[in-house]
């Protein structure tokens, strides 16, 4: 079967800023993949390059099967792209929104698709309401349904809950589900990253412009499996016996040291005792996807 | 060619929705511009035989006004969106090159002339115009519109800011306009200003509009058709090379 995504060997320079380096990356059809890296990582950059919204220094780009730079009009028929930034014309409601952005696709009966779009987001009330007039969190939800309107078999969603409220991000979550057990395939990039580790079956991180893990989230925390003690101490140094067990570095005075099971906790206890060190605090814990991410982030 | 056809209903609604500010201000505008000119020069000055200067004045106007409104539309709509970053709607879809082009300078021309027929309906009550050749000034209303809208659009695919445009406007469109013979004929003119005013395709627009409702015009309607075409072509070029290449929309 096709890849929804193949992008290979693909750069982006903006001047003398290297914005994305030469990566692969390849998403199967029916997969639900996590985007994720720190601000400035090259997450946005690479899906406007795989949107079209921005060309290619290299590579090659297809979205199911169709070259974003020489096939655009097959390409762009398959994705729909959620932006990062709240944009929205201003001079038009809600449906109009919609119906436009239906025209665009060459769709001009579409108002049933419409109508469940905007029941399943919550927006049936404010169908003829003007963007101007919506919450912020409403816009977005309005630029998830016009991602959806031409019924993409490929979604992207750029960060589609900042600013959002817990339940109806829960709701958009619910949907989305929705759509990739119904065979959508569903990129994303979040910086709440419970949501990626609970929706999506492969993460890819990128850093500095490189994609630097790309593997299944199963994989990924089995990777990083074991646990974390977290410590604070009254005199806040830690023995050099135990600095090899460091995690990361210390950040306010709390040591995370990393375990293999639950019987190395007696060790580090007989060695802060053998060293004077009173215990201020303690915590144990398995990793998730967030300390995953920190580690990945803070290497070399 | 649905996908046009919706992004051409789209740009027109945009600006029908403000058609108080789009259209009727204008026209305003273009019968103040009327009324001052025709009170203090009618009577002194005669352009051509046996036409009064209020008549004179009027296609040169309507011309203007339909100018400056292709002008507006294109180049405020794609500024507007690219700044407020809502262009990304129409650049994550389907549409063609072409489809893309036509559709923003086509509704430039349906504002451009609906705003031309509006200062000629509204000046007609007070001052009446011969119609000598209806031909010409419906092809130099298009020529013009279509010209215009696609500057337009050139202005706006390369603005970064709203200040750009409103540069766009007050240092090139209006000099122009005001400098290729609304108020005049270049025939009044010293002979070397005649040959200056002669580079301004401005000027080869609204002589040949004039042309059509007198039948008179400085130069013949014919080479200033070809002109208005060459220049037309020639925008139409660069405005497509700067969709096709992304200049300044696909970064």
């Amino acid at each position: 079967m096709l890849p929804a995504i193949d992008v290979r060997g693909v750069s982006k320079a903006y001047g003398s800023l290297q914005a994305l380096s030469p990566t692969d990356l390849e998403v199967s059809q029916g997969e639900f993949f996590a985007l994720l890296g720190p601000n400035g990582a090259g997450k946005t950059t690479l899906i406007s390059l795989i949107a079209g919204l921005a060309k290619t220094d290299t590579g090659t780009i297809r979205v199911m099967g169709h070259d974003v730079g020489t096939d655009y009009r097959q390409a762009r028929r398959s994705i729909g792209v959620v932006p990062q930034e709240l944009v929205f014309d201003p001079f038009f409601s809600v449906r109009e929104t919609l119906r436009l952005q239906s025209g665009y696709y060459g769709l001009r009966r579409n108002d049933d698709w419409i109508d469940e779009i905007l029941h399943h987001l919550d927006l049936s009330s404010k169908a003829d309401a003007n963007m101007r007039a919506l919450s912020g969190g409403m816009k977005r939800r309005v630029l998830v349904a016009q991602a959806l309107v031409h019924k993409p078999p490929v979604m992207i969603l750029d960060e589609p809950t900042a600013g959002v409220d817990v339940d109806l991000r829960q709701g958009l979550w619910q949907f989305i589900r929705k759509l990739n057990e119904d065979g959508h395939t569903i990129v994303l990039t979040t910086h709440y990253l419970e949501e990626a580790e609970s929706l999506c079956t492969r993460i890819g991180m990128l850093k500095q412009g490189h994609m630097v893990v790309l593997e299944s989230t199963e994989n990924l925390l089995k990777r990083f499996s074991g646990l974390n003690l977290r410590l604070r101490l009254v005199s806040e140094s830690l023995p050099d016996s135990l600095r090899s067990m460091l995690a990361a570095p210390s950040t306010d005075g709390e040591w995370v040291l990393s375990l293999r099971d639950y019987a190395q906790v007696e060790h580090v206890l007989a060695q802060l005792r053998q060293s004077g060190c009173d215990i201020a605090s303690m915590e144990l814990s398995q990793p998730d996807l967030e300390e995953v991410f920190v580690s990945v982030m803070r290497r070399d | 060619m649905q996908g046009f056809l919706t992004l051409f209903y789209k740009e027109n609604l945009r600006f029908w929705k403000v058609g108080f500010q789009t259209v009727a201000a204008p026209i305003l505008t273009a019968m103040l511009y009327l009324l001052i000119f025709s009170h203090v020069l009618e009577g002194r000055v005669q352009v051509y035989e046996g036409v009064e200067y209020s008549s004179f004045l009027i296609p040169g106007l309507a011309m203007m006004s339909l100018l400056q409104n292709a002008f507006a539309n294109s180049s405020s709509s794609i500024a507007q969106s690219k700044i407020t970053g809502n262009i990304v709607f129409v650049l994550l879809t389907p549409l063609s090159h072409i489809e893309f082009f036509s559709a923003y300078v086509l509704a430039s021309c349906v504002r451009g002339l609906l705003v031309g027929l509006g200062v000629l309906c509204a000046t007609s009550l007070f001052v009446s115009l011969p119609l000598e050749q209806p031909l010409w000034v419906l092809v130099f209303g298009l020529l013009g519109a279509a010209l215009l809208g696609t500057l337009g659009m050139i202005a706006g695919i390369w603005a970064e800011k709203f200040d750009q445009i409103a540069a766009f406007q007050n240092f090139i469109i209006i000099p122009l306009t005001f400098l290729s013979g609304v108020f005049y004929s270049i025939h009044s003119l010293p002979e070397f200003w005649q040959q200056i005013s002669k580079l301004n395709p401005f000027f080869y627009m609204i002589d040949g509009f004039r042309y059509g409702f007198f039948g008179v015009s400085d130069v013949s309607p014919y080479s200033s058709a070809v002109i208005v075409g060459c220049a037309l072509l020639a925008l139409s070029f660069a405005a497509l090379l700067m969709i096709t290449r992304g200049y300044k929309l696909r970064a």
